[in-house]
């Protein structure tokens, strides 16, 4: 039997599906990358037409555009888009796109598990949306605070299709960290010790273990809290007994490590670019890994900054402001870093290096923000006003948003195999980067003033009118920036013209020593890393390739699947049943799930292997 | 020395200018730039202080980077490869110690605000105590020692202590008049009420605001704090507690009686908490917390009002003349449908209900 199976794998017969089918299939991180960009790409507009509507709400007093309703729910949707469905996979199209490369691998640890998560992620996406057309929408903010969120004050399935959505899309991103954690530990190319690893590669291998960590902590509260809904349970009901703080604990326990999830792939891509484009190697290397070891281990130890004024005493206020201010140690290390591998550096401005010039002080500008909201008796004046909407947009749009145009704009011919427009690109920067800063600099002082966050609109004669309308005319500014970005991505597939391995000729890391873009086995042989940036040290040595660990030979790949995708439409099916109480829908969805485990577990699936002479003829992703 | 003076001068009319500029920050009464307590005034205080200290920051990093960015920026042609520098050692601790010292300069003081600013005045009998009930989307304040309830308008006396209790009578929101200090949330539930304490050296009306997401209306749920001498707090104290006559109208009254009084209270009758305590509505500043009376009658206001609270403030608890609550746990609850008559009646009755003090 093994043998014959064995033999099944030479024998080239496992299916190989081409056009739609290939991408609902595959399993190759390369296509997963461009299949979460895409699909990351879309929720980031409808969280940016969001954010737009939100806008033009506020423009004047008293405006009547949205109700009060409406507006509601756009800021729930707008945060919980932005935050689980636009930025997080929009990382993960990045992880997927370079991780393997940057090690030297062929694939990530687990392809299957790959896929499984972003299936799980993108039905988790679309089930949160298609709340839009029940017309029962989540409204009770991206934090979901009880009782607000609870089912006296939230009626209805909004808040539902929120529990259900973070659910299931939370089983995709815990899927990746768990595979990219694994992968960056096992996968690496001889000679790749973890001192070695590009600090991209560094960032993501601490993003995912701060994933593992974090992620369980949102399942336990979505699921107490699809309890109290669904089943009457008291874990957060007053009324029988229940605790609303511990619905904050829960969330912020989750919620804060949340943030360096976010963040810490931003300055991962940071450090690449800004090395790339100063042609230097990254000042401090082993400091930046440490800081960014302490960054997220101290992340874990701040979530209750988030709760200042929920009346926790004295005493944890106190901890918590010195644990928050100490954060700013290790960041400021990193900035520093950052300036001083641009120092003495010879800089080149392409639309990348913008982007990640452009993060630097804007990044700066958020996170002194940071050090004042951690002064907790000043946070009683800063907290759920316009002055934190500043802060956390400073540091998610101003870091993480600028981090992924960067890393876009330098990966974009590696993973497409065409460069970007540079006109439109520098054009893109610089729109996004004036109408952000008009947008959200002007929101710290209508905070200071006292404008509460979360208002749908506000009495006149408060000193707020013209600092709304200027803050609305930079959204729209923000607004054409992406736009522009959109018509780069059009232009650039239109030209045909095929890109180099290394198009910026700066390239440090593995990823640029082979083709754009690679081949579904990305290394015909695996390199052999003889040091850190290992690409460039072999440029610098005069050698045209990485020199091999290994003779060529047959490539074994992994077989695609279309099981990932049945079993999360089985998930997606499953919540919709429990939401509306037709327990037959959710048994079934639940049943296909498990039908598709079951297979998956019993039939072994060896995968196929691709012989040196198809090789020759270049596989192509 | 004629030098220094020179600059100096020079400099005077900008440092004016900042000085209008940081003072125009929004409205006295509301803005937290303009502390009107010495517990706002100690916040701003630490405000100053991390505002400082993070400039300076900024100016430093900002200064660095755009001498690297010009100095270092790459010439056409040039095709040379820049020294590779691992790191520096002096740099590197330079640049973690100067952030460390600079965070216990903030954070001793800190430390400090923080213990100071949570002293409890409830056992103090020099302290006016007052017990605060949130509710969408109007607050009750309690005087426990007075045995008065009163909703949407705060009265204090300057000078004095003020140490409030803090809870929900439904969802989580948070207490906030910027101005005199910073908020507090309002929790509900067993065993999470919260203490604060506020200090009104000066007579006046501040702004106060929800601050916390709690449903439609969150953005529409203002009061105001009203501090006022000793003597005209003692006076108010007798006012509020005198008795109330009921309209004199008999139709007016049997609707008042039966479609208001339902849930509020006025005077004696009926002092529960489910709706806004309607004793000396007519001199407070604001009609439902929003619509100013300064600018429109009374009168008006409260006609406005009881004809289209629901539209006024959306999802309240108030069913008015032709909707019924449509959320929360009042759903259901079914409009008033009051006759023009009655509305009028009863909005002239309310408009009366002055308290002199």
């Amino acid at each position: 039997m093994k043998e014959d199976a064995a033999l099944a794998a030479h024998a080239h017969t496992v299916k190989r599906y081409r056009g739609l089918m290939d991408w609902l299939t595959t399993v190759d991180h390369k296509k997963i990358g461009i299949l979460y960009l895409i699909a990351g790409g879309l929720f980031f507009l409808v969280g940016g037409l969001e954010a737009i509507l939100i806008r033009i709400q506020l423009i004047k007093p008293m405006n009547n555009f949205v109700g009060a309703d409406t507006f509601n729910q756009l800021i729930t949707m707008h945060g919980t888009t932005m935050i689980f469905l636009a930025a997080m996979p929009m990382l993960f199209a990045l992880m997927n796109a370079v991780i393997p490369l940057q090690i030297g691998a062929r694939d990530v640890a687990f392809p299957f598990l790959n896929s499984l998560g972003f299936w799980t992620f993108f039905a988790g996406g679309v089930l949160l949306n298609i709340s839009w057309f029940a017309g029962d929408i989540p409204d009770a903010g991206w934090t979901s605070y009880v009782p607000l969120a609870g089912p006296t004050y939230a009626g209805g399935h909004g808040v539902d299709y929120y529990l259900m959505g973070l659910q299931i899309a939370g089983i995709g991103t815990l899927l990746g960290g768990i595979n990219f954690m694994a992968t960056i530990i096992n996968m690496r190319a001889p000679g790749m010790s973890f001192m070695r690893m590009p600090m991209f590669t560094w960032a993501i291998f601490i993003t995912s273990a701060l994933i593992v960590f974090a992620f369980p902590v949102l399942t336990v509260g979505l699921v107490a809290l699809t309890f109290d809904r669904l089943f009457q349970a008291n874990f957060f009901e007053t009324g029988n007994g229940g605790n609303t703080v511990l619905w904050e604990h829960v969330f912020w326990v989750f919620g804060h490590p949340e943030v360096y999830i976010l963040i810490l792939p931003a300055f991962g891509v940071i450090s690449e670019v800004i090395s790339a484009f100063s042609r230097k190697r990254l000042f401090g290397y082993s400091s930046m890994v440490f800081a960014t070891v302490l960054i997220a281990f101290l992340g874990f130890m701040v979530w209750a900054h988030h709760m200042f004024t929920t009346g926790l005493g004295p005493v944890a206020n106190g901890l918590f402001s010195i644990a928050t201010m100490l954060i700013a140690v290790p960041t400021g290390v990193k900035i520093f870093n950052w300036l001083f591998t641009l120092w003495g550096g010879s800089i080149s401005f392409t639309s990348a290096s913008l982007f990640a010039i452009g993060f630097i002080p804007t990044f700066v500008m958020g996170g002194v923000t940071g050090v004042m909201l951690a002064v907790a008796p000043a946070d009683f004046q800063y907290h759920d006003t316009y002055f934190v909407v500043a802060h956390f947009h400073y540091v998610i749009v101003g870091g993480l948003i600028f981090g992924i145009f960067s890393g876009l704009h330098y990966w974009w011919p590696k993973m497409f195999g065409r460069i970007l427009n540079e006109k439109l690109g520098k054009a893109t920067f610089w729109t996004f980067f004036i109408g952000f800063h008009l947008t959200f600099f002007i929101q710290h002082f209508l905070g200071l003033i006292g404008m509460p966050r979360r208002v749908w609109t506000y009495l006149p004669g408060q000193g707020f009118d013209t600092m709304n309308a200027v803050s609305t005319v930079g959204a729209f500014l923000m607004g054409i920036g992406t736009i522009i970005f959109i018509i780069n991505v059009i232009v650039s597939a239109a030209n045909k013209k095929p890109v180099a391995n290394d198009p910026w000729e700066d390239g440090r890391s593995l990823e640029w020593s082979i083709p754009s873009p690679p081949p579904e086995y990305n290394f015909k042989q695996l390199p052999l890393v003889r040091s850190y940036d290992a690409w460039w040290n072999e440029k610098q040595k005069g050698n045209a390739e990485m020199p091999p660990a290994e003779p060529v030979g047959p490539i074994h790949m992994p077989s695609p699947s279309i099981l990932p995708l049945i079993m999360s439409i089985g998930l997606f099916a499953a919540a919709l049943g429990f939401m509306y109480h037709h327990t037959i829908i959710g048994i079934v969805g639940i049943v296909i799930t498990f039908a598709c485990m079951f297979t998956r577990s019993v039939f072994d699936d060896h995968g196929f292997h691709i012989e040196p002479e198809e090789q020759e003829k270049g596989v192509h992703a | 020395m004629m030098n220094r003076w020179r600059v100096l001068k020079r400099l005077l009319p900008l440092m004016a200018g900042m000085a209008l500029l940081l003072s125009a920050c929004g409205r006295e009464d509301l803005s937290t730039l303009s502390p009107k307590g010495p517990v706002a005034q100690k916040q701003f205080d630490l405000m100053t202080l991390s505002i400082s200290i993070m400039a300076l920051v900024v100016v430093v990093v900002f200064a660095i980077c755009i001498y690297v960015l010009i100095r270092f920026r790459r010439r056409k042609g040039d095709n040379t490869i820049p020294k590779q520098v691992e790191g520096n050692h002096t740099l590197e601790i330079i640049w973690t110690v100067i952030p460390i010292i600079l965070l216990l300069i903030l954070g001793v003081p800190t430390i400090n605000t923080v213990f100071g600013l949570s002293k409890d005045y409830s056992k103090d009998p020099e302290a006016v105590q007052v017990t605060v009930t949130s509710h969408q989307y109007w607050w009750e304040f309690e005087y426990p020692e007075y045995g008065i309830k009163t909703a949407q308008e705060l009265v204090v006396p300057t000078g004095r202590k003020i140490q409030f209790k803090l809870a929900s009578g439904d969802v989580t929101h948070a207490f906030w008049i910027p101005s005199i200090g910073g908020k507090i949330d309002t929790n509900p539930g067993l065993g999470t009420t919260n203490k604060l304490y506020l200090e009104f050296p000066n007579e006046g009306v501040f702004r106060g605001k929800c601050a916390e997401l709690c449903g439609p209306s969150h953005a529409l749920m203002d009061f105001k704090a009203k501090a006022v001498s000793q003597e005209s707090f003692d006076r108010w104290v007798a006012a509020i507690k005198a008795p109330v006559a009921m309209p004199a109208d008999e139709t007016v009254k049997a609707a008042f009686e039966s479609k208001c009084l339902s849930c509020h209270a006025i005077g004696e009758t009926n002092a529960g908490s489910a709706a806004p305590n309607l004793t000396g509505i007519g001199s407070r500043q604001t009609v439902g917390g929003i619509l100013y009376n300064d600018t429109t009658p009374v009168e008006e206001n409260l006609k406005d009002w009881i004809a289209h609270a629901q539209s006024i403030k959306p999802g309240n608890q108030m069913p008015d003349v032709s909707t019924n609550v449509s959320y929360g746990p009042g759903k259901g609850t079914t409009a008033t449908g009051l006759t023009q008559e009655e509305l009028d009646g009863i909005a002239k009755y309310l408009a009366s209900q002055k308290l002199e003090y």
